[in-house]
């Protein structure tokens, strides 16, 4: 076993995939030679050549514009958008065009594009680093939305993703690139679209994905003090959204809160919360609680912590559910 | 894939000062050795042949609108020459990446037009599959298939294929922040790429003298480090050459060119526009004295190519083709409403999967 970090587990997902399907391509800005900013890409140009690994301009709808127009010829193309908040100017290429495409060519059109996205917070980052926007292209149809929180996690998903015929947009949870797990790889892990059980427990089920998994965890642990038995899934996919598990652990502890670093407005814990009032109505002992950020612009790094979900915010939150 | 592209002399890359033009508008041929025609006697009918049918199924088009058996219509009027004559210079293993306008690229690429009007009738949003006869999606959206064209001559580079993208544009789409980063992303990975840009003057109603500054749109080229060319649209035979020049540089790796084709829009931009509030009748009156199938066809009489006869078979043929283009759209079934969830993803989701029953079900209490 050796300590693998999920940064250093992506690129060995990267290195795997080029191996085995000379089709997966790479590109983006400075994922050559630097390696990608957070080291993602490295070595890939110096291992598979400059065709298959390179820099592109720097422009990030001219990134998976033409990722789509590759993968029309017939390349799965492995993109990366250097931060969360530079997938807005590519917004209309994923919107409009990936997402669509298959649909509007009625599947004659498949595209295999893995979109890889660094997300979320608590890194020290100046404005535009540091944002998670994932809700707004869940509510996109035609896209695949993943989102890893371990290093194994990270590779078996990245995989996955790139052998997937769909869209898909892999958000990266940046402050955990550097997370390590004992690991042999390579792992394999279920489809994307099932949720995972992190930490069984029985008082209430914390909801959560991506960089607040490890946040919930510590939750869980600090519980342990007050006699709460705290249940932890990690979603690992957003769409699809692997709601049976949800339904059978709220079927268990009847409380569930639902946790991520969007703001809370509109998010994906709208959506479970929505979904498990409607499929588990009898089985709450509670509403189902949504912790995250404030609807607000994200804040500038010295004010981070205020606005990001804590294990006392999550905490406190399970309480409010054991009140009811 | 990066290279290090000699940076080329801008004056080399400059467009001309005047547009190519090999028909004046009277339909005599000014023969210009740099730009020699190749085409056999059988390939300029052809020529004619194409722009006459596309007139005909685009003015069947119209009327099919009217008659509210086609939501909306863009039509080509005008911009027969500039499409016919760009795409017949494309070889077969060439890829088309379109716009709303393209009816005569599609034909020419031997597309059957009932295709294309799917998205028009609003049955389906595109429909036809694209690697059938190597065209596109119609793309709505201005511009942006510029860069799926860019990105599949990215991959033909990769590949060492022997094919060219084609991406077909308007002049308002020149504005488009894609359109820059596909004309930068084509020139600096050196890809097998031509932007061709039909200027027809108007961007629905904003007349292409307050979309740029630019000298003309293929001055735009220079910036990108790529040759810009210009040619008379409404000339067939200069559309062809010129178009066939880019094209060859293009493959012979000399990386991407972009081409301004000078034509006009006669109809409205839409069958949902009404062009009287923004131009007038003498600028019509002009275009229309430039018309390309009339300036064709006086130079093929001129060569006794074609007679009264073969003139009135022409037209019959695509008369005939219009009805059955007519026929077909009032013949066309319904989308089927349980498709629509089976193209999403690959495989559908349990969502999706839900969602089709709930529609199944809500179809079979309509009919119970």
């Amino acid at each position: 076993m050796a300590a693998v970090t999920m940064a250093g587990a992506l690129n060995r997902a990267l290195h795997d995939a080029m191996d085995d399907d000379d089709r997966v391509v790479v590109f983006g800005e400075d994922v050559a030679d630097l390696g990608g900013v957070f080291r993602v890409t490295d070595r890939l140009a110096e291992r598979f050549g400059s065709d298959r690994c390179f820099d592109t301009p720097l422009a990030e709808s001219g990134i998976v514009g033409t990722a789509v127009g590759m993968a029309m010829y017939g390349y799965r193309p492995v993109v990366e958008l250097q931060f969360d908040g530079f997938s807005y100017p590519a917004f209309e290429q994923i919107t409009s065009h990936l997402a669509k495409m298959p649909n509007r060519s009625r599947g004659t059109v498949r595209l295999p594009v893995v979109v890889r996205i660094p997300f979320g917070g608590g890194i020290g980052a100046v404005e535009h680093h540091s944002e998670s926007p994932e809700a707004l292209y869940a509510h996109t149809a035609g896209l695949k939305i993943v989102t890893p929180s371990t290093p194994s996690d990270a590779y078996a998903l990245l995989r996955a993703s790139i052998a997937s015929p769909d869209p898909v947009l892999f958000f990266e949870p940046k402050r955990r690139y550097w997370t390590k797990e004992d690991v042999e790889l390579p792992v394999t892990a279920e489809p994307p679209g099932t949720a995972v059980i992190r930490r069984p427990g029985s008082t209430a089920t914390l909801i959560t994905y991506g960089p607040t998994v490890a946040t919930c965890l510590e939750a869980a642990e600090a519980a342990t003090e007050e006699g709460w038995e705290l249940e932890v899934i990690d979603l690992r996919s957003l769409v699809p959204l692997d709601i049976d598990t949800l339904v059978s652990a709220v079927e268990r502890t009847g409380r569930a809160i639902v946790v991520h670093e969007a703001s809370v407005f509109g998010g994906l814990g709208a959506e479970v919360a929505a979904e498990l009032l409607e499929r588990a109505f009898w089985s709450l002992e509670a509403p189902v609680l949504r912790v995250g950020g404030f609807d607000i612009p994200y804040p500038a790094s010295q004010l981070e912590h205020y606005h990001l979900p804590d294990v006392d915010r999550v905490l406190d939150a399970v309480e409010r559910s054991l009140d009811y | 894939m990066v290279r290090d592209p000699s940076v080329p002399d801008p004056s080399t890359l400059l467009p001309p000062d005047r547009p190519i033009q090999l028909l004046d508008s009277e339909g005599t041929y000014r023969a210009d050795p740099d730009w020699a025609i190749d085409l056999s006697d059988g390939q300029l009918v052809e020529l004619y042949r194409m722009m006459v049918m596309a007139r005909q199924i685009d003015a069947q088009s119209i009327t099919l609108q009217r008659q509210g058996q086609l939501g909306v219509y863009a039509s080509l009027r005008g911009q027969e020459a500039a499409q016919v004559g760009s795409a017949f210079a494309l070889a077969p293993q060439d890829w088309v990446f379109p716009s709303y306008r393209e009816l005569g690229v599609a034909l020419t690429r031997g597309m059957d037009p009932r295709e294309l009007l799917h998205v028009f009738r609003g049955t389906w949003l595109g429909a036809h599959d694209p690697a059938k006869h190597h065209f596109g999606l119609i793309t709505i959206s201005i511009g942006t298939q510029a860069l799926h064209a860019a990105g599949f001559a990215m991959g033909v580079r990769l590949d060492g294929a022997d094919c060219c993208a084609v991406v077909y544009l308007g002049d308002g789409a020149t504005s488009e922040g894609d359109v820059h980063e596909a004309l930068n992303f084509a020139a600096v990975f050196d890809a097998p790429c031509v932007f061709f840009v039909q200027n027809n003057q108007y961007a629905i109603s904003m007349p292409v003298t307050r979309q740029t500054k630019a000298p003309t749109i293929a001055h735009k080229a220079v910036g990108y480090g790529m040759p810009g060319y210009r040619c008379d649209g409404n000339d067939v035979l200069a559309s062809y050459a010129v178009m066939r020049r880019a094209l060859e540089h293009a493959r012979g790796g000399g990386g991407p060119v972009l081409v301004e084709a000078e034509t006009y829009r006669m109809e409205a931009h839409t069958t949902a526009d009404d062009p009287t509030r923004y131009r007038d009748d003498s600028e019509l009156e002009h275009w229309r004295s430039r018309d390309p199938i009339t300036r064709f066809e006086v130079f093929l009489r001129d060569r006794r190519l074609i007679d009264d006869d073969l003139v009135d078979t022409v037209a019959q043929a695509a008369t005939a083709e219009a009805q059955a283009v007519r026929a077909a759209i009032y013949d066309a079934p319904h989308g089927d409403p349980l498709e629509l969830f089976d193209h999403v993803y690959a495989e559908p989701t349990p969502r999706l999967r839900a969602q089709r029953a709930q529609l199944a079900a809500e179809l079979a209490g309509q009919d119970a």
